[in-house]
């Protein structure tokens, strides 16, 4: 990872080598307790481990090759941001490191303290300097969705040029109609950024690879109904995440030959757990790269994990864009309205998400939902009462925590968990 | 022999069952080194099990006794406890060092729980803090709290905040044993939260080592209006309720 080929790139992306090397340190540290220690991995989780150990170092090489030949990079923070376009524009579309405790003390001066770990983590990633993806990127897109998230990117635009996207706050006809508004100015940056025009073949294109990428995924999630479970919440956590960053026809490539070894898997009854262990499906904010603290505190109280009902998870996979429009209007529209199915707690009122976690819980068999808010994160805080009474009218336990990036509560967090998974057993 | 070990952040309890029946109980404070203090309340028993609960759950594990042990969380083996001392028990509270927890139990099988996320705002510790505000042994902080009269509102639940704000209290030369009062109304209003979060149904049992501070347990029943004895049902000894719940986990 420290190769000196990469080091000479991340200088020249002007990192701070010191503080990048302490990350990637930490990070090594922290994958190898919560990833390398599991049992029973599937031979496909070598791709996973590859890819992360590489994520700051082969994939930004390959990002910063495609630049060289002429290739934009698009990065974002939000599932809101369509890929579509970005694919048939031949620019690559990532997400922005927002998942680590990283430059808080400095994301402070510019937000307040009282704003939630992965607004600060983005902003104190850029501030560091210890982002590979922001720093390369040639266009950085943001979104009004919550109140923090809008805020914050106005001062992230001091220090780095962000195109905001504007997300209706709410599913009415006007709200579609200036959604469509809002992917029609995208696209026509895209094209200005990339020089590149998007003709219907490109677009057509694009939203079969994004589809693509989602079936994978959806595929996945289906698999995970499956008991014994067979695959842990991590690793399939970690799927989700490494989605936002490698190159999506080789992800999708790849997801899909995991998910072969998983049907094998669950032919021969076989998993990475015990059958009857409880099983949790996981519902609320993205837990971003390398945010995998509540799962590796729920799978070591021996649960296991079978689901993520969050953007770094199903809100990002569960609808496809409708693939029959061949004019660029119907493309666009089948784009606007698979965009306005996401359940994002911003919106108001969100009643579809309680529908949906519902759902989920009961499809992959799930003995109780947690709840995971980011401390600050008021929109998916307030939803925790409705999903917790969804829920409850039919009969599935769950369990609210609100927490952030640290580790102080670290041990509180273990024992509501464990007492939660011995109300199951 | 099977040892029930409730490893708390003040104190360490032991409850020994020997075929159903409890033998032994013992406490000692937990220190900075609750291992030693573990070796030390654990002197001269044999056990065939021992089950952990508290923060300290997983110390048991370095024990190294030569016998079976396992783990359970305060949660658990205070409902286990309360519903072996009162069967018909609905709620139990328990308040502890560093923790509250309110649990909504059925048969001794909790149903939901709530605790307190990160800090000891409103816990024993709360009480610990401020008494020596006041500078009087935590024993006696509930009695002399009793003796206040009109006591002025706290709002904070935080321990630091609420000592700035008893000290600006005590300059304005409110009565210390009022403002005494005033935190200990401070407890209650944060429990009662809780209580009511995972639904409050009576009998609730109260149980930790702050039940046994006569002052939060008048204020407590006055809140719920609750009759204690009836509504409100507090062990003998209320710190040995989860040492209790942990022995009873093997022994059921």
């Amino acid at each position: 990872m420290t190769q000196a080929s990469h080091r000479e790139m991340w200088e020249k992306l002007d990192l701070d080598l010191d503080a990048h090397d302490a990350l990637l340190e930490v990070l090594g540290k922290f994958y190898g307790d919560i990833y390398m220690s599991q049992e029973n991995r599937l031979q496909g989780a070598e791709y996973l481990d590859f890819v992360l150990s590489e994520v700051h170092g082969l994939r930004i090489k390959e990002i910063r090759d495609a630049q060289a030949e002429g290739r934009k990079v698009i990065g974002s923070f939000c599932v809101f941001v369509p890929e579509e376009i970005a694919l048939a524009a031949d620019a690559i579309h990532v997400g922005l490191c927002a998942g680590a405790e990283a430059g808080t003390d400095l994301a402070e001066q510019l937000v307040p303290r009282n704003t939630c770990a992965l607004i600060k983590s983005f902003i104190g990633f850029k501030m560091a300097k210890i982002c590979p993806f922001t720093e390369a990127s040639d266009m950085i897109v943001g979104e009004t969705t919550c109140d923090g998230k809008k805020k914050a990117y106005e001062a992230f635009n001091e220090i780095a040029p962000t195109y905001v996207m504007e997300v209706p706050q709410t599913k009415t006809e006007t709200a579609h109609e200036l959604w469509k508004s809002e992917v029609i100015r995208y696209l026509a940056e895209v094209e200005k950024l990339t020089g590149k025009t998007i003709t219907p073949e490109r677009l057509k294109a694009g939203i079969k690879t994004a589809n693509d990428k989602r079936r994978a995924l959806q595929r996945l999630t289906a698999l995970r109904a499956a008991d014994p479970a067979p695959i842990s919440g991590r690793d399939a956590l970690l799927i989700n995440q490494i989605s936002f960053y490698d190159e999506p026809v080789r992800f999708t490539e790849k997801i899909n030959e995991l998910c072969d070894e998983l049907e094998n898997r669950i032919a021969k009854q076989e998993g990475v757990a015990p059958s009857k262990t409880p099983r949790l499906l996981l519902s609320g904010c993205p837990m971003a790269v390398p945010n995998w603290k509540l799962p590796y505190v729920v799978e070591g109280a021996g649960a296991v994990i079978v689901g993520e009902e969050s953007c770094i998870g199903t809100r990002n996979t569960r609808d496809l864009v409708d693939e029959s429009g061949e004019t660029m209007e119907e493309m666009i529209n089948a784009i606007v309205s698979r965009y306005m199915k996401i359940d994002c707690a911003c919106f108001t009122p969100n009643n579809e998400r309680l529908e949906n976690v519902t759902a989920m819980a009961n499809d992959l068999n799930a003995d109780g939902v947690i709840h995971y808010s980011l401390l600050f994160c008021q929109p998916y805080a307030h939803e925790a009462f409705k999903v917790d009474a969804a829920l409850q009218a039919e009969e599935i336990p769950m369990l609210a925590i609100e927490t952030d990036y640290s580790m102080e509560d670290i041990e509180q967090l273990k024992t509501r968990v464990e007492a939660f998974v011995e109300t199951l057993s | 022999m099977i040892v029930g070990l409730d490893i708390g952040s003040r104190s360490i309890e032991l409850a020994a069952m020997d075929n159903g029946e409890m033998v032994t109980t013992r406490q000692v404070p937990t220190t900075f080194d609750p291992l030693s203090q573990c070796k030390k309340i654990l002197d001269g028993l044999r056990p065939a099990s021992l089950v952990g609960t508290g923060y300290g759950r997983n110390l048991i594990q370095q024990l190294a006794l030569g016998c079976d042990f396992t783990a359970i969380t305060e949660i658990k083996a205070h409902a286990l406890g309360a519903a072996h001392l009162f069967p018909e028990a609905r709620t139990v509270l328990d308040i502890g060092g560093q923790d509250t927890k309110a649990m909504a139990v059925r048969n001794g099988k909790v149903v939901k729980f709530e605790m307190n996320d990160r800090c000891a705002a409103g816990t024993g510790k709360f009480l610990e803090y401020t008494a020596g505000v006041f500078q009087i042994p935590i024993e006696e902080f509930g009695p002399y709290a009793m003796q206040g009269k009109n006591p002025p509102e706290i709002s904070s639940v935080c321990t630091v905040f609420a000592e700035t704000e008893a000290t600006s209290l005590m300059a304005r030369g409110e009565k210390p044993e009022a403002i005494a009062l005033g935190l200990h109304k401070t407890i209650i209003k944060r429990t009662i939260n809780m209580l009511n979060r995972v639904g409050l149904t009576f009998p609730l049992v109260f149980c930790g080592g702050v039940a046994n501070n006569p002052c939060i347990r008048s204020l407590l029943a006055t809140a719920i209006k609750a009759e204690t004895g009836a509504d409100l049902l507090i062990p003998e000894t209320p710190d040995m309720v989860g040492a209790l719940g942990a022995a009873l986990h093997l022994s059921q």
